[in-house]
């Protein structure tokens, strides 16, 4: 029996390893997912937390200056200025009308500050309205 | 044309009804026609579906742009051979080509065992059914591919699609999913032989086998599937990196995980009949995550850049998933008895143990990725709170646990099975561990303060040694007999017993790519605008953009800048970074410029022009030692390939002859 509690301390030993590490990883990356409306209420609670915010890119919004980028984001009428200081190039799929998340912080100005941009563009065709499933296949055919 | 496709789905979907249902009561009721024919329905699907999908091909290559699917996934002026690719481009067509590769893969399998097996075969045809049948389900009726554009009751057409997603237009995107889909789908057929076996409670390992070979081949898909997507990421989306714990990502590398572990413990269930349970856990788990990950692509549950549109088709994966999981669940609680393991743990210093170590590091790993992908929706049912987390959180983790993985690499093949002594642990590794700890100390000594990358490079050094020593040490024992040259002696070697010899060319793969992936603790990167004439610095890059040229072509318009590269004033050659703007789907991409080397790679991306348009934004990165990342791909590859390689020498394994197989003994022959 003794080998099995050999094993159970190495195996205990391991996991709580990992484990630690986890926490430590969560705690340092732990980002808030938050609605625009949400953020407008929040007020100076979203000051400091790390926060996730989704929309579409306001169409003429995004202004380039140096490395900074500046863009509008909308949804449902909540409007949000974003200002993009980040290294990394912003994806391709960035631009007008784009579905976007920035991550970053709530600066006390009211303008977001993010670090990351993850972009997907809208389709075309996904939205337009009328489209019928394609009739199903008559016996005859 | 629609309408043929439509309907071949739709019988295609009957059939596997008839499949499910055929094989089963034919089973029971000791039927062999009705199984039989159940068997020749599945061939029966692989013909309709690969009629179906011709016709989606054919639509899509001749640009019929009054299907909804061909409108928003290709336009005129695509290339030919991307035409092609939107086959699987997009979430319908996707389906369709998923749903046909496991009839493809069904069909395989039923046809190489048609003598074999035969008590067990029926419940493998159900468990292959079953999962077709879903998956015909949902393109026949909620995602089909053949849907046409309609105003009220008259289909229109539109003069011009939307086009594949430029970004995707690249090679290595073309194959990178139907590479991805062979690995996922693949790991259905070692699921439907491990369910066969545990319904009818299959005597001895021939099965077992089968399914090693079944999980091997997937599993090297799945890894160069992979791969590709890292390689893709690398050299098109313009920030240089081939990995970002995207949930999709971490999607296609949980079976991956799960698959990897297996793969080491079955070797403890054929040597020593061990770890029975647990192997038949990892293999369903295997499966459950690819069709997890299948779900989690299409479902929209966790925001992802890979994801496809949001859709309904979430619910019905959940409820899938549901019975799927409950139904195995049952099925290896109820046959526990069969699961027995015939051997015990002896020693913490053994082969055995190195395996259960490996298992519970890479399940570890597996549950961490997991619980990080569905971070936001575990938060958001325990706290109202939808937290994610990030990169920080899955390299914590996954990087010890890297590590650790490479050190058992190293220690596992040269340990003995049962216990090991003292003596031989330093006859094995003495030399090897002096070697790796040497490689730190000079790198340390030179200046690398990286903790991490120190463990990594002495690990790897160690991992190498060992192996080095295995081959060297059997070419040896051979050349001494046969008086062959090295080479000839190495490779005889390696065909006397392919699947030990091809699992350390694997390992080493591993450890050339872990030695591209620590090359990221030095990366360094710049940005600067300039306009002809102007130099930027890197490192010891000098750059000197000598011209910026625009154009156009049918399908988009470009920039780009020819940047002269010099190191200590010698010329190294000229790069090419493009901007180009696609004129359909209205999306600009970037052509990287990459100078690939062995040590470091020079990576040049045209970012756009400056608000004025006068300058090119230009960034450049150094990549040190990425490429052994992708040699290491292809050493992992062709290792899996040596060890499907049957061997020369048969395999005898005791326990396996007392039960007396007859014609399926190990290895087996396809």
């Amino acid at each position: 029996m003794k080998t099995y509690t050999k094993f159970a301390v190495l195996i205990v030993a391991v996991i709580g390893t990992l484990v630690w590490l986890a926490m430590g990883g969560i705690n340092e990356s732990s980002t808030y997912y938050k609605e625009i409306a949400e953020l407008e209420h929040m007020g100076d609670q979203a000051m400091g937390k790390r926060l996730r915010v989704g929309g579409d890119v306001e169409p003429g919004s995004i202004l380039r200056d140096g490395r900074q980028v500046h863009f509008v984001l909308t949804q449902e009428n909540h409007r949000l200025r974003v200002v993009y200081e980040g290294s990394d190039p912003l994806p391709d799929t960035f631009r007008d009308r784009a579905q976007a998340l920035a991550d970053g912080k709530m600066g006390s100005d009211g303008v977001f500050r993010a670090s990351k941009i993850q972009a997907k563009c809208a389709s075309k065709y996904e939205a337009q309205p009328g489209t019928a499933p394609a009739s199903r296949a008559p016996a005859s055919s | 044309m629609e309408n043929l496709g439509s309907l071949a789905i739709l019988l295609a979907f009957c059939f596997s009804i008839y499949a499910i249902a055929g094989s089963i009561v034919g089973k029971l009721k000791s039927k062999p026609f009705l199984v039989i024919s159940a068997e020749r329905a599945v061939y029966v699907i692989w013909f309709l579906l690969t009629f179906a999908s011709a016709c989606l091909v054919y639509a899509l290559m001749t640009g019929d742009f009054r299907l909804a699917y061909v409108a928003s996934h290709t336009n005129r002026d695509m290339p030919l051979a991307y035409k092609f690719a939107a086959w699987w481009g997009g979430q319908e067509g996707s389906l369709l080509f998923w749903a046909w590769i496991l009839s493809t893969y069904s069909a395989v399998v039923i046809y190489t065992n048609r003598t074999r097996f035969r008590d067990m075969m029926p419940y493998v045809t159900a468990t292959l059914m079953v999962t077709q049948c879903f998956f015909l389900l949902l393109i026949s009726s909620i995602a089909m591919p053949f849907k046409v554009l309609a105003v009220g009751r008259e289909v229109i057409g539109v003069p011009d699609g939307n086009g594949l997603n430029p970004l995707l237009q690249y090679w290595a995107m073309a194959i990178h999913p139907p590479m991805l889909y062979l690995g996922y789908v693949g790991f259905i057929v070692p699921f439907a032989f491990a369910m066969g076996s545990l319904i009818t409670r299959q005597p001895g390992d021939a099965w077992i086998h089968t399914t090693r070979r079944w999980t091997l081949i997937t599993w090297g898909f799945q890894s160069a599937g992979i791969l590709l997507g890292a390689g893709w990421a690398y050299a098109v989306l313009g920030w240089g990196g081939y990995w970002a714990w995207d949930p999709v990502e971490n999607a296609s590398l949980l079976p991956w995980i799960t698959a990897t572990a297996f793969l080491h413990s079955v070797m403890m269930q054929e040597k020593k009949g061990m770890m029975k349970v647990w192997n038949m856990v990892l293999i369903t788990a295997t499966y459950l995550l690819c069709i997890f990950g299948t779900f989690l692509t299409r479902s929209g549950v966790v925001s992802s850049v890979h994801a496809f549109a949001q859709s309904p088709i979430g619910m019905y994966f959940v409820t899938f998933l549901t019975i799927q999981i409950a139904a195995t669940a049952y099925l290896i609680l109820d046959r526990l008895d069969y699961l027995k393991s015939e051997a015990r743990l002896e020693s913490v210093v053994s082969r055995e143990s190195s395996f259960l170590f490996n298992n519970l590091i890479l399940l570890a790993s597996c549950f961490a990725v997991l619980w990080g992908t569905l971070f936001p929706v575990i938060s958001e049912a325990v706290t109202g709170e939808k937290i994610s987390v990030g990169e920080p959180f899955f390299n914590r983790v996954n990087i010890p646990i890297g590590l650790f993985l490479l050190f058992l690499t190293g220690v596992g093949p040269l340990i003995a099975w049962r216990r090991s002594s003292l003596e031989s642990l330093r006859r094995a590794f003495l030399w090897p561990l002096i070697a790796g700890f040497a490689t730190a100390a000079i790198l340390l000594a030179a200046g690398v303060h990286h903790f991490y990358a120190l463990m990594s490079f002495g690990l790897s050094v160690f991992v190498t040694w060992t192996i080095g020593s295995e081959f060297l040490k059997g070419s040896q024992a051979i050349r001494a007999k046969t008086r062959r040259n090295w080479l000839a002696a190495m490779v005889e070697l390696t065909h006397r017993n392919t699947r030990r010899y091809g699992g350390y060319i694997v390992h080493m793969g591993i450890v050339l790519m872990f030695i591209g992936f620590t090359g990221a603790a030095f990366n360094h990167d710049t940005t600067a605008e300039v306009k002809v004439g102007d130099e930027m610095r890197l490192g010891h890059y000098q750059m000197k953009i000598s011209e910026v040229s625009e154009g156009r072509t049918s399908n988009y318009e470009w920039h780009r800048a020819s940047v002269e590269v010099y190191r200590d004033g010698s010329h190294l050659g000229t790069l090419h970074p493009e901007r180009r703007f696609f004129m359909s789907s209205q999306q600009g991409t970037s052509e990287v410029s990459i100078r690939r080397r062995l040590n470091e790679d020079l990576y040049l991306n045209f970012a756009g022009m400056s608000q004025d348009n006068q300058r090119a934004v230009i960034q450049a990165y150094v990549f040190p030692l990425v490429s052994w990342i992708w040699i290491g791909t292809l050493v992992l590859f062709l290792g899996t390939v040596v060890c499907l390689i049957p061997s020369k020498q048969r395999l005898q394994y005791a326990r396996t002859e007392v039960l007396g197989m007859v014609d399926t003994n190990v290895p087996v022959r396809p």
